[in-house]
């Protein structure tokens, strides 16, 4: 079936989409969107955390056909290599990507966090990050990442590409 | 396969008359996961995320008219304060991109007898709201699971709506995992102070074949509440009273060891969830504030 979606600002008509895959596969394998990664399929890890018309979803959970005519942000959408969002940067300063697989779904959840919440303590940071699973950085240094963004994007704010209303 | 999306209800009951054995989509948290894993190969997926009637909730009276696709995030933030049991048990949902998906009717559809929704919904003695092209009936929670991932609606049949009176006292909600998010329950425990009816509703969760009340249990505690005139005095229960009530809580429920705890185990959480969850809400309304 073809799937006529929104990604990241710009329309899309995707071609000979199976009727029972998830938004993530038809991101990834059809539409050259890498940055969102599949590791569970079950809604697990968080690693594919998309906003979906301005909420975060796990993709792998979302079938591709419920994305037409919706709005989709991946987290390539929220900044390039050139160009990367505060969140990304504190992921990088504070030392919070290790192997990097589970980094896209938390800069996109931590993206949604301090969008919602600009000054979040310890425990609402924990909370809002407890659907995405790292297996290498102990948390610590991803908490530090969070406290660091809020930080900077406090002392200068930042245009929101997520699509939300809000 | 099949994707139909329906934007009207109409259209959706249409669809499901036409193709009954199509499986109903919402949040995609169980059903997605099937189709990941290869588990399940429908003929049909019946989108329903674009029928804004099922997207709402509204008021009749003090009923909640709760639709089926209302999200756990909207029940947390929206409904608080009508049905607390549900708001609470809605908290303990995955993580919050799952609770930003996954909704009570598609709970009530996956019928799974660890479904969060199940114990708060007996425990408010809710009634489920059935739709077909023929028309429309409501099923009460006591006769809606009718085995394991199973429940009373047809295969024409959507679940529209979840009906819900608005809380007259306390509610209390408590689950057992091995984390705060993301867990799968190992037991689950909702109970539900009437006072107005002067009654008790309780529901258990993943410790029988369906989730299920503890009917004697409930009957035992009512009976021990107004006997001793303490819906109106508000007194402290009396310690054997409470562990009375949890020992008969445990023995309504039939548990089975599997990956994620024992049977044993699933008894004596159940005995302790009910023992705590009492103490909770009637500390509530002996505070007067509910």
């Amino acid at each position: 079936m073809r799937v006529t979606t929104t990604v990241n600002g710009e329309r899309y008509d995707v071609d000979d989409v199976w009727e029972g895959e998830s938004l993530l596969y038809m991101l990834r394998e059809r539409m050259g969107l890498p940055g969102s990664k599949n590791a569970c399929e079950q809604g697990e890890c968080g690693s594919c955390t998309v906003y979906l018309d301005g909420l975060p979803v796990c993709a792998c959970l979302v079938a591709a056909g419920q994305a037409g005519g919706r709005q989709v942000t991946t987290v390539e959408g929220l900044g390039s290599a050139e160009d990367l969002h505060p969140v990304q940067q504190a992921f990088i300063a504070a030392g919070a990507v290790q192997c990097g697989f589970c980094t896209p779904g938390l800069i996109v959840q931590t993206h949604d966090l301090l969008r919602r919440d600009p000054h979040p303590d310890d425990a609402e940071i924990r909370e809002a990050l407890a659907g995405n699973l790292c297996r290498c950085t102990g948390y610590e240094k991803i908490l530090d990442a969070v406290r660091l963004a809020a930080e900077t994007m406090s002392a200068a704010p930042v245009d929101d590409p997520s699509g939300a209303a809000s | 396969m099949e994707f139909l999306a329906a934007t009207t209800l109409s259209d959706a009951l249409a669809a499901k008359r036409e193709q009954p054995e199509a499986v109903p989509l919402m949040g995609g948290t169980d059903v997605m996961v099937e189709l990941n894993f290869d588990r399940r190969r429908p003929p049909a997926l019946l989108d329903l995320t674009g029928v804004r009637e099922l997207d709402e909730w509204s008021m009749d009276g003090d009923v909640v008219r709760l639709g089926a696709g209302v999200t756990y995030t909207r029940v947390i933030e929206e409904l608080g304060q009508a049905l607390p049991g549900l708001a609470m048990a809605s908290r303990t949902v995955g993580s919050p991109q799952i609770r930003n998906r996954g909704t009570v009717g598609g709970n009530l559809g996956a019928a799974s007898p660890a479904g969060d929704s199940h114990p708060p919904l007996l425990a408010a003695g809710a009634k489920i709201e059935l739709a077909s092209v023929t028309g429309t009936r409501t099923v009460s929670i006591d006769d809606f699971y009718t085995g394991v991932k199973s429940h009373a609606g047809r295969p024409d049949e959507l679940i529209t709506a979840v009906l819900v009176r608005s809380a007259r006292g306390p509610q209390q909600f408590s689950k057992i995992g091995t984390r705060n998010a993301m867990v799968i329950a190992v037991s689950s425990f909702g109970l539900a102070l009437h006072p107005d009816v002067k009654r008790v509703r309780t529901g258990i969760g993943s410790a029988a074949p369906t989730p299920r009340r503890a009917v004697e249990a409930e009957s035992f505690l009512s009976s021990a509440l107004e006997e001793h005139d303490l819906w109106e005095t508000r007194a402290a229960l009396a310690d054997s009273l409470v562990r009375e009530f949890g020992e008969r809580v445990k023995a309504a429920a039939r548990p089975i060891d599997d990956v994620r705890g024992t049977a044993a185990y699933r008894l004596h959480s159940l005995a302790v969830m009910a023992r705590r969850t009492l103490g909770w809400a009637w500390a509530d309304y002996a505070g007067g504030t509910a």
